[in-house]
C-alpha cells in the first residue's frame, strides 16, 4: 500500500509540553512555521536543522521556555520584548563569522513587532540581515492580559479598549505591519493565516529560502483574548479570510504594483485584469467572523459600528489595489 | 615590537577592540565616543579586522545585537556614552543575567537634562547595579589596556560577566596622548580564542537561552551574578599580574600615590586621578601630609583594598563626578558600607565636583582640602559638599 508523503515534515522543533492555553492558534503557527523552516533548510542547505530562533518576550515565549524546561528543539534565544530583530541581527552576524550555514528566524507577537519592536524591525530589514521575521498576530497584548496593540482591529474589546458609554471598543483601524515591512523593499513579505496552513507553510518556506530579509505576518487566534470557543480557532481564522477581514498577499522586493493577492475562498468572486486581482466580491458578511468572538459581541448592539469596520476593511483593500464588496447579512 | 605612537582615547579603545579581534561589533554614533566605531569601521573596511560591523539604528539595538552575537558564541564589542548607555540600560541587566562577556567602551559623559556632552561619570555609575564589571581609565594607555584586561576577566569561566571600561569625555576621548600599542601576537597569547561552553546557538547542540524563571529559580540566578562578581576580585588580580608580566604595565584595583604617611587621602577615579596626583605633589611641597588613591576597578567593589587604604589615613576625601540624590556620591555609599563595621576607621568626607565637564582646578581642590582639614581637626564639617558651584546663578 502506498504511503502518502505528509504535507509538511514530521520533524518537530516546537515540542509538546509547552504551556500555551488550550486552543492556542499561535502555538499552531509556531509549530507549522518551524516545520516549514526546517523543510526549507533541508532543501537549501541539505540540513533540516540549519536555523536558530531569536524570540521576543510575549505569550509564545513565556509558555515555551519556563526554566528548567524548554519546548524548543532548535537553538533558541530570548532577550527582551522589543529587540528580537536586533538580537537576530547579532546572531546572523555571528553565524556569518563562524561560517555557519543556515538562516535565523526572529519571532515576535503584534505588540513586540507593531509597537515596541517596530524600530528594531525596521533597522534589521533595512540592514538586509538574512533573517525571516515572523509576526504572530493575535491582535492584542495577550501575554500581559489582553491590552490593545496597534494591531488590534477596530471595535474589538480589550482590557484597555473597553466598550462603554463613550467607547465602541478599540477606536482606531488596524496597523498593517506587512505593508510597512514591504516599504523596506525587502525580497519577500507575506501575510498568512493558520486558517490556511498549507499556504502558511508555503510562504514560510519561500521566506526562508530567499537571500536577505523576509517578513511574514500570520493571523492566529487567541481563544482567551478573543473570547472564542477553544475548538474553533482554525475555523475563525478561515472566516477572517473568507469575509475579507484578513487579506492574504505577497509582496516581493517592495513592488507594490505587483502585489499578489490570493483568492479568499468562501464563495467570493474574484475579478482579475491581466492576471492581477482588481476586485473581490465577498459572499460571507464579516458578521460571520465577528459573531464567533466575544470581543466583538458589543458591536451587534450598534450595527453602525460594524458598518464602520466594513468601510475600514474596504479602505485597507484599496491600499492593496483591490475594490471589494462586503455584503451585509441577510435580514 | 609594540608601536609607540600618539592617539586619542577613542582611537586607543578602537585599537584595543582590533587587538581583541571581536567577531561582531554593533554600534550607534554618540558623542563623545563616535570615533570608536568610526575607527573600527575603517579597520573592517581595510581588512585589518575580520569582523561583522552592524550599523544599528540605536544603542538599544547595538547592545541587543551584541547579546545575540554573544549568545551565538562569539566575542563582541560596542562603544557608547551617556544617553546611549542609558538607552541600553534594560539590556545591560539581561547581558549580565545571561552571563555574556560583552565589552563596552564608554566615553564617560553627563546625562540630560540639561543636555550636556561633557564629562562626568553619572552614565556608568548609574549602571552600577546591572551586574557589569566596571573599570575606569586615567589616561589613553589605560583605556587601551583596560579593554584587553576587561575581556580577559569577563571571559574567565569563573566570571562570565560583561564589562564596561570608562574613559572621560573629551579629557581623554578627544585628547592625544602617547600610547603603546601592544604586539598582536602577545595579545593573542593573552586573550586566546573565545570558546564559550555555556552560550552558543548551534543547530547540532540546540540549547535554550534567556528563559523565564519563576520565583523558585529567579533568586538563584541573581545570586550567581553576585557570586560571579565576587569571583571576579581574584580573577582581576590574576589578570593584572599576567598583564604586567606580558606587557610591563602594572595595574591595581586601587592605585595609591604618596599614601604612606598621609593624614588625608583623596580618592577618585578616571582622569581626575592625574590632577589629584599633581595636587598631592603640590601640597607635599608645602609639607601637608596628603595622598591620593585611584579606583581602577569600581565593580566588583574592591572591599579589601578599601579597608587597607582606610587604615592609612585619618580622613578619606572622596572626589566624585556623580550624584546619588539625597545621599551624596556613589563612592560615599560604597565606602560607608565597606567601613561601617570596622573597629577603627577614618572620617569620610564626600565631594561632588566636575559635573557636566566643569573643570576641576587646584582652587576647587583647595576648597575640598579646607573641609577635609576641618574633619581632620575634629571641627564641624558637612558630609556632602558640592565643590565649585556658581552660587551667583543658583
Amino acid at each position: 500500500m502506498a504511503v502518502r508523503k505528509p504535507p509538511v515534515t514530521t520533524r518537530e522543533y516546537w515540542a509538546p509540553g509547552h504551556a500555551a492555553c488550550a486552543g492556542c492558534g499561535c502555538a499552531t503557527a509556531l509549530r507549522l512555521a518551524t516545520k516549514a523552516f526546517s523543510e526549507a533548510m533541508e532543501e537549501k542547505y541539505g540540513d533540516p536543522d540549519a536555523f536558530a530562533i531569536a524570540q521576543a518576550t510575549g505569550c509564545m515565549e513565556v509558555v515555551s521556555a519556563v526554566f528548567p524546561y524548554t519546548a524548543w528543539k532548535a537553538p533558541w534565544v530570548h532577550v527582551a520584548f522589543e529587540n528580537a530583530a536586533a538580537v537576530a541581527s547579532g546572531v546572523e552576524a555571528a553565524w556569518k563569522k563562524l561560517g555557519r550555514k543556515g538562516k535565523i528566524l526572529a519571532i515576535g507577537g503584534d505588540g513586540g513587532t507593531a509597537d515596541i519592536g517596530m524600530q528594531a524591525l525596521s533597522g534589521m530589514l533595512e540592514r538586509w540581515h538574512n533573517v525571516v521575521y515572523l509576526m504572530y498576530d493575535n491582535e492584542a497584548y495577550m501575554n500581559t492580559g489582553i491590552q490593545r496593540s496597534s494591531s488590534t482591529p477596530y471595535g474589538a474589546w480589550t482590557t484597555t479598549s473597553p466598550p462603554g458609554k463613550y467607547s465602541i471598543g478599540e477606536d482606531k483601524p488596524k496597523k498593517w505591519v506587512a505593508l510597512i515591512a514591504a516599504a523596506h523593499q525587502i525580497p519577500y513579505v507575506a501575510t498568512a493565516s493558520i486558517g490556511n496552513p498549507f499556504d502558511f507553510v508555503r510562504k514560510m518556506k519561500k521566506a526562508a529560502k530567499v537571500d536577505g530579509p523576509a517578513f511574514v505576518q500570520v493571523h492566529c487566534t487567541c481563544p482567551t483574548g478573543w473570547k472564542s470557543p477553544l475548538e474553533k480557532g482554525v475555523e475563525i481564522a478561515r472566516l477572517a479570510i473568507e469575509t475579507g477581514v484578513w487579506p492574504l498577499f505577497e509582496i516581493e522586493n517592495g513592488d507594490f504594483h505587483n502585489i499578489k493577492i490570493q483568492s479568499p475562498g468562501g464563495g467570493a468572486k474574484v475579478k482579475r485584469e491581466g492576471g492581477r486581482v482588481v476586485a473581490i466580491e465577498f459572499k460571507k458578511p464579516i458578521e460571520e467572523y465577528l459573531k464567533l468572538q466575544g470581543r466583538f459581541k458589543h458591536l451587534f448592539k450598534q450595527p453602525e459600528a460594524i458598518d464602520q469596520l466594513r468601510e475600514q476593511i474596504k479602505a485597507m483593500w484599496k491600499v492593496l489595489g483591490v475594490e471589494v464588496t462586503l455584503p451585509k447579512p441577510e435580514e | 615590537m609594540p608601536i609607540r605612537t600618539v592617539m586619542k582615547a577613542n582611537e586607543a579603545a578602537a585599537w584595543a577592540a582590533k587587538l581583541a579581534k571581536p567577531k561582531v561589533i554593533a554600534a550607534f554614533p554618540i558623542t563623545p565616543s563616535t570615533l570608536v566605531p568610526e575607527k573600527i569601521s575603517e579597520f573592517v573596511a581595510n581588512g585589518e579586522l575580520d569582523a561583522e560591523f552592524i550599523k544599528v539604528e540605536s544603542e538599544h539595538s547595538a547592545i541587543s545585537a551584541c547579546v545575540g552575537a554573544s549568545a551565538a558564541g562569539v566575542r563582541t564589542f560596542t562603544a557608547t556614552a551617556s544617553q546611549g548607555l542609558a538607552l541600553m540600560h534594560e539590556i545591560l541587566f539581561i547581558a549580565a543575567g545571561m552571563r555574556l562577556p560583552i565589552v563596552i567602551a564608554v566615553g564617560n559623559r553627563a546625562l540630560s537634562a540639561p543636555i550636556n556632552i561633557w564629562n562626568d561619570w553619572q552614565d556608568t555609575i548609574s549602571e552600577r547595579d546591572t551586574g557589569w564589571l566596571q573599570f575606569y581609565a586615567e589616561n589613553n594607555q589605560e583605556a587601551l589596556d583596560l579593554i584587553l584586561i576587561a575581556y580577559k576577566v569577563a571571559e574567565d569561566e569563573r566570571v562570565l560577566l560583561p564589562a564596561m571600561v570608562g574613559f572621560d569625555a573629551f579629557i581623554l576621548t578627544h585628547t592625544v596622548e602617547p600610547v603603546e600599542i601592544p604586539d598582536q601576537e602577545l595579545v593573542d597569547e593573552f586573550l586566546g580564542e573565545y570558546e564559550p561552553k555555556h552560550a552558543y546557538l548551534d543547530p547540532k547542540r540546540p540549547i535554550t537561552q534567556g528563559t523565564l524563571a519563576f520565583p523558585a529559580h529567579y533568586m538563584e540566578a541573581r545570586y550567581k551574578v553576585w557570586e560571579a562578581n565576587e569571583n571576579a576580585r581574584k580573577v582581576i588580580d590574576e589578570v593584572f599580574a599576567e598583564f604586567e608580566k606580558k606587557f610591563g604595565r602594572k595595574y591595581q584595583k586601587i592605585e595609591e600615590y604618596r599614601t604612606d604617611d598621609a593624614e588625608i587621602i583623596f580618592v577618585t577615579m578616571g582622569s581626575l586621578a592625574g590632577t589629584v596626583k599633581e595636587y598631592v605633589d603640590h601640597l607635599r611641597e608645602k609639607g601637608i601630609k596628603v595622598g591620593a588613591a585611584k579606583m581602577t576597578v569600581y565593580r566588583p567593589f574592591p572591599i579589601e583594598e578599601v579597608r587597607e587604604l582606610a587604615k592609612k589615613a585619618k580622613v578619606l576625601a572622596l572626589l566624585e563626578k556623580n550624584v546619588t540624590f539625597s545621599v551624596g556620591g556613589a563612592l560615599f555609599q560604597d565606602f560607608s558600607r565597606t567601613l561601617v563595621n570596622e573597629k577603627e576607621k577614618p572620617v569620610i568626607v564626600d565631594f561632588i565636583l566636575g559635573l557636566g565637564g566643569r573643570d576641576v582646578t587646584f582652587k576647587d581642590l583647595d576648597e575640598a582640602l579646607a573641609i577635609a582639614q576641618k574633619a581632620l581637626n575634629g571641627e564641624e564639617f558637612d558630609e556632602v559638599n558640592w565643590i565649585g558651584l556658581r552660587k551667583e546663578i543658583l
